[in-house]
């Protein structure tokens, strides 16, 4: 028997399979994006979605009615249809007929959940109802993080080796039947035995556990994710999924003996279904092609115009240049942003109000990786790429801020006897808070506030005196050795390498927002989910510091000694800019760094016009000051589920000169990425650059994509209903399962198409760069991400199409690209959507235009 | 000045929001800038006269303060009259309500903005409010028993506001249950006192009936109505042990159940405690056992409250607990400090139900600064056990469960569960020949009477709960509701000659129209989804919201509710069950608990959960 189980059944294999499969999404504090179905990228695009909606039943596309409907609107356009069409069909009528007037059958019938539904076919038994909401609340329980004002009583064993503790004290037992509590103290069972008793056949056991487990993706995907990633949970707790995933057989073992007694078989005994049909993967059917084409023809309705858009910008700077007349103006200052496209109108508006003003984009943690240790914090903040691990520790000192407590949120006004002094004092209090919050918000320390974190005039421990000088294993601070690689590859990454103005900023992001589980999304990507100010702050320092200039210069890279370096934050919620250390500026540089913040200012106020075109609530034609106080307001604002729209509509990444985008009005859907190919033409640098496109910006589109087309499944549906578990996630209801992915506030503006690369260099250099890796490459060639090569001499785009770049010759033709003569007027007569529903929704996303 | 506070403007608390209600029906649901017009203007003018009359009502000296509305149904030692009345007690929860329903709407205004049920959330919010001005105004039971109906429909329509969803749909179902437990021992009391007192009497005359009461030896019936009152306020304020459907019901909206199960929703019964207590103050075994109830809800929504790992739920607990202590105040006397403290109670968990989104945050910062310190002493046997118990939430749930819930589905497979599968003309033909000789004048013994009389409604209670446990065409069910009528009203004839036409006449006018109405549904959705089995859900909410509407209607009116006349017809068959006919009471009251959960849950099994057919994002049921 032994000898059959190991053939069939392999546990640890299983569980494998499940921890790949089940959602990856951490605590929400360290909210990290990434691809929703990143078990299927090994796949092509399409095939993968498909095959994860025939297994899972997720809906991976829009409906066909609303691609119908969008075709109707004139979203998805006539001609690029037709073109997708001939270009993956030949030439062909019928497509378009089946398309646009073909009759399917849409229902989707996963193969999940077919076997452990026969419990309730077969023996009327729900087991859902009688395991779910008793197996969550202990899980919950357990690595509740400070809810409760009573944490688990027993936590240094490990999951279940407590919850053996627990029961056994208590008088009464989690289980209901002495044989499965017996058993469970026992600690003599495994996965094959218990699935042996419920199932029988083995060759059902792996359909089984995904059977269950699929049933609450949340939880299971949350114990999973905890294992991987302990740090998570800040208060630890030592679980795994085996465990989890004994409990939950041992729990449904308990319900069946507790309800049937001994009468009932094992599953495999009913299966009206071979155990194969679960493995089986269907061919794509002429239904799943056609929404292939449909949903092509909409994601390059949309791309088509933006590539013409880029050609046309590109021969205005072409005419530019050649343009005698034209001198252009020495650089008053620098500025370096994230690659976050929410910077896109931040950095359009700067240029606008200061012709001699640079602008940059870089991944935002700035090529500095550390963790972080705020002044009295215990623990360490990860501010860097997710999948990086950082050997050096930065630890804040001399920090004036100190942290304040909230009255109404102690825990003291749920107990029964401190609870009567709440509510019989403080009752009234809190009707004022209620009113106050409505009336006037502000910020209170419930709130979460990006420039909380650090203190603007703190000391960093930057500079490491010695690298004996080191905590739990880090090192604290960079050497000037170390420091100088960084700067220097940081640099030539983003093609600054010369013309330094006088003033350069770092502009990290954070977003501040309140009552939003959910904030950590909005923080920045490159900083594992966190405000980015740190990053800001200790890479000018380095810039600034003459050591590490002495020793750039020796390799190449001249900083003017006047130049200074200053690390910034912009809350792109509040639309607020912090600046750091200001106080070691000379009086003269003062003077011209306050000036500089004029110019923010002024860009500042119409960014948040921008923004506010979006927002129902505000009206984009009031003052300015009135509209940036509604806008600063909505980040404090108890009432306001969309603080910010957070990356909704992102669908581009440009890696390239700021020249090439500079004319064109991208409505925020843009990551920039600065990159200079004149100064790599082997193409050496941009390897490294697009390393973390496609994980980073990719992860986040895709997160975007299917959170927007399965809200319910693979997004975490409307907000509204929230319930905060044990601090680490949110659920609708008291029982319900973890929701991970993104709330429908989040997602709502978002147009579910992929993500299109386009990078400024020649089509083979390209390929040479995303072929660098295969985890790399793997985003491209399965078309999870487009890419499309832009060549900085000829101007000719080419597409990257089954593993080999071909020419593209964008349909929209050169007066089709709009244009934008007054910013002001422009935005005051944009359209805000009717419903959010995708066919009146899209109409705000604007296609892009020439700015003149 | 005092004479003006005696007049209609005590109309005004409860036209208001029902003005408010009904213009915000016929807009559509994107229309959100008229409905929020029509809200804001509601919510300012309910305001300022919720806190105006309160001042000019503390200026004149406190009188009390009566005004009658409107006299439905009249006849010798019955009368059916929409009364108000306003005193401290009305002032402390007028106002407490009027600036919670400012706060909240003004709140979900922003937080509600491209809800695909904005216009639903504020009708109901709306409706709402209208109940609950009826109950905190009412001078009379009749007046405090339609609020009482209309706040429980409301508040299941809340806890079911995302009805495409199973757990919503399932809790709002558990809700409803407990409420209609609540329903039924409030008719139970009402049917009671009108034989104490044979006249409907006002709140104002129970502390003189009571005296009667106890001169002329009748604390049985007295005992009767305590027990049915104390019965329906412990459900209502969701002490133990029914505490658990309170975090069961926060599945809306978190504003709606900020403003409902935080704070509004649950101190009706609290209202209900310090109305009755002329009536029970002098039974001393009655205060006792308030404050028994009192002291054990304490202790364990107080355990729960502390080890609860959810935000909703511990502020549940934590809000029920309070409940608790207010009780034991009340049953001391305490009444002044009881509304202090139900103020207070309502306002902070409203505030900590609003703000509860943001505790991750806030706590997760905490733990940036604050080490927690484990012990590794093992845990105690009372400690652990107390643990347990709290997390299950003293099991109370499983305990209704198990032996209410099944119990009541057992007993309606049992006998002959090929009863509903059958039921067709023989039945209806059954019922109306049974009607008919009721109503026609026969000279049958007593005895024999009697016997029909208990025998029919057997059949009738029979009927329902068979139709409570099938699993078959819903068509069938909901046909078999007029049947159910026609043998109570036969049950009821031969139990009492006397009843005249007209009242037959309320009674079965309402309910038949509905039968109609529902019946249409039905069959319109048997177009669309010819499969209307009770087995699962259908979710045909998806396809025809407006039908959906039409069936929530036609549900609520065949079982009673007050739409339509039938309303009056139930309070008025009741008046014909005699004092000491607790049997037939209790069996009248069994009816009216299983008929509405009976047709609500055809409403929710065919028109509400997630969609069969996944043509579209469906949710999964765990979530």
């Amino acid at each position: 028997m032994t000898e059959q189980l190991s053939v069939q059944f392999d546990a640890a294999h299983v569980l494998h399979e499940l921890r790949h499969m089940l959602p990856a999404q951490q605590a929400l504090k360290d909210f990290i994006h990434h691809n929703s179905l990143h078990a299927f990228q090994d796949r092509r695009f399409y095939d993968a979605i498909f095959e994860a909606a025939d297994l899972f039943g997720y809906q991976v596309h829009l409906e066909l009615s609303d691609y119908r409907g969008l075709y109707k609107s004139g979203r998805i356009r006539g001609d690029v249809l037709k073109d997708i069409i001939r270009r993956k069909k030949g030439e062909s009528d019928d497509w378009e007929q089946k398309m646009l007037h073909g009759d399917y059958d849409e229902a989707r019938h996963p193969r999940i959940g077919r076997l452990r539904a026969l419990w309730k076919s077969v023996y009327g038994i729900d087991l859902d109802e009688l395991v779910h909401p008793r197996a969550f609340r202990m899980l919950c329980a357990y690595l509740d993080q400070g809810i409760a004002g009573q944490s688990f009583p027993v936590l240094n064993h490990g999951f279940l080796a407590d919850i053996r503790i627990l029961d056994h004290r208590s008088v009464l037992s989690i289980f209901r039947t002495k044989q499965v509590r017996d058993l469970f103290q026992s600690g003599n069972y495994t996965i094959e035995g218990l699935l042996g008793q419920l199932v029988g056949d083995p060759a059902y056991f792996r359909q089984y556990l995904f059977d269950t487990h699929f049933a609450h993706p949340g939880w299971s995907g949350f114990v999973s994710a905890a294992e991987q990633h302990p740090s998570t949970l800040l208060d630890a707790r030592q679980i795994n999924l085996r465990e989890w995933v004994e409990f939950e057989l041992l729990m449904e073992l308990d319900a069946l003996m507790a309800e049937l007694g001994n009468r009932w078989k094992p599953l495999s005994h009913h299966a009206p279904f071979s155990s194969d049909e679960f493995n089986q993967r269907h061919p794509r059917s002429e239904y799943t092609e056609m929404i292939e084409l449909w949903q092509d023809a909409f994601e390059w309705s949309y791309y088509d115009a933006v590539l013409k858009g880029i050609q046309r910008s590109d021969k205005l700077r072409r005419t530019e240049k050649n343009n005698p007349h034209e001198i252009q103006p020495a650089h008053s200052f620098q500025a370096i942003f994230c690659i976050d496209e929410r910077e896109d109108s931040l950095r359009r508006h700067l240029e606008a109000m200061d012709a001699g003003c640079e602008t940059f984009g870089a991944p935002g943690f700035f090529g500095v990786e550390f963790y972080f240790q705020q002044e009295g914090s215990l623990i360490y903040d990860k501010l860097c790429p997710a999948p990086v691990t950082p050997a050096f520790l930065i630890k804040e000192t001399k920090s004036a801020h100190r942290r304040k407590g909230e009255l109404l949120y102690a825990k003291h006004s749920h107990h029964f006897l401190t609870g009567i002094g709440f509510s019989l004092v403080f009752g009234v209090w809190a009707f004022v808070r209620m009113a106050k919050n409505l009336l006037m918000p502000s910020m209170s320390p419930a709130i979460s506030n990006a420039f909380g974190h650090m203190d603007t005039d703190s000391e960093l421990s930057i500079e490491n005196r010695d690298t004996s000088d080191r905590e739990q294993g880090l090192q604290i601070g960079y050497t000037i050795e170390e420091m100088t690689t960084r700067a220097d590859g940081f640099l030539r990454g983003i093609g600054l390498t010369e013309h330094f103005a006088p003033f350069v900023y770092f502009v990290a992001h954070g977003s501040s927002s309140a009552n939003n589980p959910h904030h950590g999304a909005h923080d920045c990507g490159a900083c594992s989910g966190r405000p980015g100010a740190v990053n800001a702050r200790v890479m000018a320092y380095i810039l600034n510091h003459p050591a590490v200039r002495e020793s750039l210069s020796k390799k190449g890279i001249e900083i003017p000694k006047e130049t200074r370096f200053i690390g910034c934050m912009h809350d792109t919620a509040a639309d607020v800019m912090g600046y750091y250390d200001e106080s070691k500026l000379t009086a003269a540089s003062r003077t011209i760094h306050e000036s500089n913040k004029l110019v923010f200012e002024n860009a500042l106020d119409l960014n948040a016009k921008e923004r506010s075109r979006r927002f129902a609530s505000i009206d984009t034609r009031q003052r300015l000051r009135s509209l940036r106080k509604a806008i600063h307001d909505r980040s404090v604002s108890l009432f306001e589920p969309r603080p910010e729209l957070g990356h909704g509509t992102n669908t581009l990444a440009v890696i390239g000169r700021r020249s090439l985008t500079r004319r064109l009005f991208l409505d925020r859907r843009a990551f920039l990425n600065s990159y200079d190919p004149t100064q790599d033409p082997d193409g050496n640098i941009l390897s490294a650059v697009m390393r973390p496109i496609g994980l980073v910006c990719g992860g986040i589109n895709l997160e975007y994509y299917f959170s927007r087309v399965d809200n319910i499944r693979l997004g975490a549906g409307t907000k509204l209903p929230h319930n905060v578990m044990g601090l680490f996630g949110v659920a609708n209801s008291s029982d319900g399962d973890l929701r991970p992915g993104l709330p429908w506030q989040m997602i709502e503006v978002h147009d579910p198409v992929r993500l299109m690369v386009i990078v400024e260099h020649r089509p083979e250099i390209v390929l040479k760069a995303v072929q660098s890796s295969p985890a790399v490459f793997e985003w491209y060639a399965n078309e999870w991400v487009h890419l499309v090569s832009f060549d900085p001499e000829t101007g000719d785009l080419h597409y990257f199409r089954n593993g080999a770049f071909e020419r593209y010759h964008p349909l929209t033709k050169d007066e089709e690209i709009g244009s934008i003569r007054n910013m002001t007027d422009f935005l005051e007569s944009a359209r805000e959507m009717e419903t959010n529903h995708i066919i009146d929704a899209t109409e705000e996303n604007l296609p892009v235009l020439l700015l003149e | 000045m005092e004479e003006i506070l005696q007049t209609e403007l005590l109309l005004l608390f409860t036209a208001i929001p029902l003005l408010g209600f009904l213009a915000t029906l016929p807009w559509k649901n994107n229309q959100e800038r008229i409905i929020a017009g029509i809200v804001r203007v509601t919510k300012v003018v309910y305001a300022l006269v919720a806190v105006g009359y309160a001042i000019a009502w503390w200026w004149t000296g406190t009188p009390d303060a009566d005004h009658t509305l409107v006299t439905l149904f009249e006849k010798e030692g019955f009368e059916f009259t929409i009364i108000f009345r306003y005193d401290a007690v009305t002032a402390a929860f007028s106002i407490t309500g009027a600036m919670l329903f400012l706060v909240v709407a003004t709140f979900s205004k922003y937080y509600m903005h491209r809800d695909e049920g904005y216009k639903r959330y504020f009708n109901t919010i709306l409706l709402f409010a209208f109940g609950y001005n009826l109950i905190v105004l009412s001078a009379n039971f009749e007046t405090l028993f339609i609020g009482w109906e209309i706040i429980g429909l409301s508040s299941f329509l809340l806890i079911a506001f995302y009805r495409k969803r199973y757990l919503p749909v399932k809790n709002a179902f558990k809700v409803l249950s407990y409420y209609r437990i609540s329903d039924v021992m409030l008719m139970l009391a009402m049917w009671m006192l009108h034989h104490l007192a044979h006249r409907n009497i006002l709140f104002d005359e129970l502390s003189t009936l009571s005296m009667e009461t106890i001169s002329t030896h009748r604390e049985g019936m007295a005992s009767f109505i305590a027990v049915t009152l104390l019965i329906a306020v412990m459900v209502k304020s969701a002490s133990f042990p029914f505490s658990h459907w309170l975090p069961r019901a926060m599945e809306g909206p978190t504003t709606s159940s900020a403003i409902f199960y935080g704070s509004l929703s649950v101190h009706t019964g609290v209202f209900l405690l310090l109305r009755t207590y002329p009536f029970w103050e002098h039974l001393d075994w009655a205060k006792i056992f308030l404050i028994f109830v009192g002291l054990v809800t304490v202790f364990t929504a107080g355990i729960s409250a502390s080890v609860q790992p959810t935000v909703k739920t511990q502020i549940a607990y934590a809000s029920a607990t309070q409940i608790g202590i207010i009780f034991i105040e009340i049953a001391l006397g305490f009444h002044t400090l009881a509304l202090w403290h139900f103020m207070g109670n309502a306002f902070l968990r409203t505030y900590q139900l609003l703000v509860s989104p943001s505790v991750l945050n806030y706590l997760v910062h905490h733990q940036y600064f604050h080490r927690h310190t484990r012990s590794d002493k093992p845990p105690g046997r009372i400690q652990t056990t107390l643990y347990m118990l709290g997390l299950r939430e003293w099991m109370t749930d499983d305990i209704f469960h198990r032996y209410g819930w099944k119990t009541l589905k057992k007993i309606g497979a049992l006998p002959f569960p090929a009863y509903m599968d059958r039921f067709g003309w023989t039945q209806v033909s059954g019922g109306m020949i049974l009607f008919i000789f009721s109503v026609i004048p026969h000279t049958f013994s007593p005895v024999v009477d009697q016997v029909l009389t208990h025998v029919i409604l057997l059949l009738a209670i029979f009927t329902l709960i068979n139709g409570f446990a099938f699993r078959g065409n819903a068509l069938r069910v909901w046909n078999s509701f007029p049947v159910v009528h026609l043998l109570i009203l036969a049950a009821m004839g031969y139990n009492d000659a006397n009843i005249p036409v007209i009242e037959l006449a309320y009674y079965l006018s309402g309910v038949t129209i509905s039968w109609i109405a529902g019946y249409w549904c039905l069959s319109q959705i048997r177009l669309i989804a010819p499969d209307l089995n009770l087995k699962g859900f259908h979710g045909n909410v998806y396809s025809s919201k407006g039908l959906t509407f039409v069936f929530l209607l036609s549900a609520a009116g065949v079982a009673g509710f007050p739409l339509t006349a039938s309303f009056i017809g139930v309070d008025l068959i009741f008046t014909y069950v005699h004092e000491d006919q607790f049997v037939l009471a209790g069996g009248l009251g069994i009816c009216f608990f299983v008929m509405e959960l009976s047709a609500v849950r055809i409403f929710l099994r065919i028109f509400n959960g997630p969609h069969p057919r996944l043509t579209h994002p469906v949710a999964l049921r765990s979530s």
